[in-house]
């Protein structure tokens, strides 16, 4: 045993968490806990913790993934509880263990939002239509600056329901090559369905999966 | 969470400050609390949270069952827009509830240009701002910390002022408060009882009477008012409150680690130190508290860096048992120490090295003048040999960085004590040349200067600042003397310290220009991303009043300060000798050598010795 991934929920207050700040954090609760965390060597030693994929700020998670490593054998099972007894409210780990694949396999990502309309929610069957089109060519800005992504085939399998104040919106984004973060779901409306745009939307993260569609744990 | 919150908080700079749910935090049950305080700290979260005495009220009021404690931050400026659009107005971090439901407000005043803050708050939390305009009991509105040992400048505003140090006195002004209220007493009434509480400053019971030429004629203490306020300090600190377990931030602050407090109060008397005055009579903690007390905290917070806080480390007695027991259990755990406050001599040196074993950065050491003449003049006890002595032991040691801080303006400098700062960082440079083993990796050193204030309840209180003008030709003259390339010189801004002055020894009227300047936008002056100097110009002249008057004159030893009716337990026959001395360049013994008798181990019960 070296090599460890935990499964945590990421909610409520802690979504506000940023990426870098939530490293910090997380290194905290492992000291509080106790847990024997492996760090690296050299004049400024850190903690050898990565998370698989970051998590926008604001953004909600029941799936995110950690990779850490330890010194020593640690009891998996009450690991997660040990955890969460010194953890900032909204962090939740739920399971541990010795991970099978990498990081890098993650290919699709399931998710959630709500989009919320001050003053009626458009028909359903307008967003699921608009959802579907051949291409969805959404403007972007990126760290090297502005670009176009193609929606169409990179966001899928859209469910809709209503919902208290909008509607409910279910489906798998790609999470690699390209990464899609859901948040360009709004912004498609904004440039291609101004009509359809909602007042404010907030995301989850439901489930990861590998190219295949398998859960990917 | 709030609706409007959650769709504000997306497009704000750092949310994680304006949400709370951090580690440590304390929720309670509001149908179990009997009393709501909200603590607020007029600065941004990143500032309030690094502040330790924010952190022990904190601790202490919450350590009562039937009260609730909770904190407020002033909102950074994209985030109090967005909450002034959307109607939300300001709330307390735990429970997320409205600042203006609360029993109690307390404000924690440590520096003058966080005052029109207060007002910002006051009005984000759709209060009156002024103490007479909010006519009922609920809520009380107080403040205390070192910003109000003036009081006089934020006494429109306050309910009461709370002198000196906390965690007793909040308790019993909260006590009151809270039978007054389940009694239904008048505002009055309950301000009245108050102010037999000893530290409470009422501000209502004195009137300020003016002479015709501006300057104040009395402080006239209205019936029920009190001769002298004496500030309240801790007597025992081994048996004081202390917070082990203290809230750990889910983001970035400026201090982010364990504060192990050594002691209270200041030895060296530097002339120019409000601090060094203000906070006297000395009391020290023992090692084996401290030492519990730091290991107990960084069990709770899982910090990896824990810093020991005093006005000056080197001070305490029995420092290197404490740093013994603490790095016993810091270095096996790698949770780093750090010591600032450190005096410039062979011992903290020695120390130093101890604790940085492989990250050594900079040091920092503050001469504050650049002669021998000067520093005897404001009585800052550090010789150039002695700071040139660390100084090698610095470079030899492997310090490649060195940051000397300095003030212009101080009573009586020449030309010659402002080259002597250039002077002196020669000479730094050159004892770096001769002594450093790593010469390949270059020096850096650095020279910065502020603009001396003259600071209530110090021996310079009746001094004048020099002009914007004089300050900026000296600011030129500095510049111009220092020329090695290694030697980076830093200045403060002369605006910002000409306000500041002006504030730090302001009267009652002065409050009305501060309430002037936030009527005109200002908030967060501390910053100079929102300080506005033609702003408070303009406040000024709104209220017919002159900037100068406050900073640049010169008081008559004679003359009634503002601050007349705050006792800080130090004589004010002790600062005029020390001013005077001060012109005779003549230094005084630290209170170590010789007890100067300054009046302030009367605070402490009978039996009871200073530590000085």
């Amino acid at each position: 045993m070296d090599k460890l991934r935990l499964r945590f929920e990421k909610s409520g207050k802690a979504a506000y968490i940023s990426h870098l700040d939530l490293l910090h954090v997380v290194q905290r609760v492992f000291l509080r806990a106790g847990t024997p965390l492996k760090y690296s060597e050299g004049f400024n030693p850190h903690a050898i913790i990565s998370i698989c994929v970051p998590l926008s700020v604001g953004m909600e998670s029941v799936c995110e993934l950690m990779d850490f490593r330890v010194t020593r054998e640690i009891d998996l099972a009450s690991l997660p509880e040990e955890l969460n007894a010194v953890s900032p409210e909204g962090l939740r780990f739920l399971v541990c263990y010795e991970p099978a694949r990498k990081a890098a396999e993650i290919k699709w990502l399931r998710c959630e939002g709500l989009l919320e309309y001050d003053n009626g929610a458009p028909d359903i069957s307008a967003l699921a239509e608009f959802y579907s089109r051949e291409s969805l060519p959404v403007l972007r800005r990126t760290k090297r600056g502005e670009g176009v992504l193609e929606l169409a085939g990179n966001a899928r399998d859209f469910a809709f329901e209503p919902a208290e104040g909008g509607v409910r919106l279910r489906c798998t984004v790609s999470a690699a090559e390209p990464a899609v973060n859901p948040e360009l779901l709004v912004r498609a409306l904004e440039q291609l369905a101004p009509e359809l745009k909602p007042d404010f939307a907030s995301w989850k993260r439901l489930e990861f999966y590998d190219k295949d569609m398998t859960a990917f744990r | 969470m709030d609706k409007r919150l959650r769709r504000i908080l997306p497009t704000v700079q750092k949310p994680a400050r304006y949400t709370g749910g951090e580690y440590n935090e304390i929720i309670k049950d509001k149908r179990d609390v009997r009393l709501r305080m909200a603590f607020c700290f007029p600065d941004t979260y990143e500032i309030g949270m690094s502040n330790l005495g924010m952190r022990i009220l904190y601790g202490c009021i919450n350590a009562v069952p039937e009260f609730w404690c909770e904190r407020v931050f002033a909102p950074w400026g994209d985030m109090a827009e967005a909450m002034r659009r959307e109607n939300i107005p300001l709330y307390a971090l735990e429970s997320g509830d409205p600042v203006g439901e609360f029993d109690v407000l307390g404000f924690s005043l440590g520096y003058e240009m966080a005052y029109p803050t207060v007002l910002d708050m006051l009005d984000m939390a759709g209060l009156p701002l002024r103490s007479a305009e909010r006519r009922e009991l609920v809520p009380l509105v107080f403040a205390g910390g070192t910003g109000i040992c003036n009081p006089e400048p934020m006494a429109p505003f306050m309910d009461l002022m709370a002198l000196g140090e906390g965690e007793e006195l909040d308790l019993e002004i909260l006590r009151l408060f809270q039978r007054a209220r389940d009694e239904g007493w008048t505002k009055r009434a309950f301000l009245l009882e108050a102010a037999k509480i000893p530290g409470v400053y009422l501000p209502s019971l004195y009137e300020p009477v003016y002479n015709a030429d501006g300057t104040l004629a009395e402080m006239k203490p209205l019936p029920g008012a009190p001769e002298r306020v004496t500030k309240r300090i801790v007597e025992d600190l081994d048996r004081a409150y202390y917070p082990t377990a203290p809230i750990v931030p889910s983001t970035e602050i400026v201090h982010d680690r364990v504060n192990v407090e050594l002691f209270r109060g200041c030895v060296r008397g530097c002339r120019f130190c409000q601090a060094g005055y203000a906070y006297r009579p000395i009391r020290a903690r023992s090692p084996e508290t401290i030492i519990a007390q730091g290991i107990e905290s960084i069990k709770n917070t899982g910090c990896q860096e824990a810093t020991l806080l005093s006005l000056s480390s080197s001070d305490y007695r029995r420092l290197g048992e404490v740093c013994d027991g603490l790095l016993e259990y810091c270095e096996p755990r790698s949770v780093s120490l750090s010591l600032p406050s450190l005096r410039a001599d062979n011992f903290s040196m020695e120390l130093m090295s101890r604790l940085q074993k492989v990250r050594r950065g900079g040091l920092t050491f503050a001469p504050e003048a650049g002669t021998q003449r000067l520093r005897d003049v404001i009585n800052k006890n550090v010789t150039e040999e002695e700071l040139l002595n660390t100084c090698r032991i610095a470079f030899e040691g492997g310090w490649n960085g060195i940051k000397l801080y300095f003030m212009l303006g101080l009573p009586t400098e020449t030309d010659e004590d402002v080259v002597g700062i250039a002077e002196l960082a020669d000479k730094v440079l050159h004892t770096w040349r001769k002594y450093s083993p790593h010469k390949q990796r270059g020096v850096r050193i650095t020279v910065s200067t502020s603009c001396f204030i003259p600071k209530p309840h110090s021996p310079f209180q009746w001094e004048p600042q020099v002009t914007m003008d004089e300050y900026r030709r000296r600011v030129k003259l500095l510049r111009e003397n220092i020329r090695a390339r290694n030697v980076q010189y830093n200045w403060h801004d002369a605006d910002t310290s000409f306000i500041e002055a002006a504030l730090s020894r302001g009267d009652r009227r002065v409050g009305e220009v501060i309430e002037a300047a936030w009527r005109r936008g200002a908030r967060m002056e501390a910053w100079s991303d929102y300080f506005d100097f033609k702003r408070w110009l303009a406040a000024f002249a709104d209220r017919g009043l002159d900037p100068a008057f406050y900073a640049t004159r010169e008081r008559g030893e004679d003359e009634c300060l503002p601050w007349s009716r705050v006792n800080m337990g130090v004589k004010t026959e002790l600062l005029l000798r020390e001013r005077h001395r001060a012109y005779e360049a003549r230094l005084s013994p630290d209170c170590r050598v010789q007890c100067s008798a300054c009046g302030a181990s009367e605070l402490l019960p009978k039996g009871v010795r200073c530590d000085g």
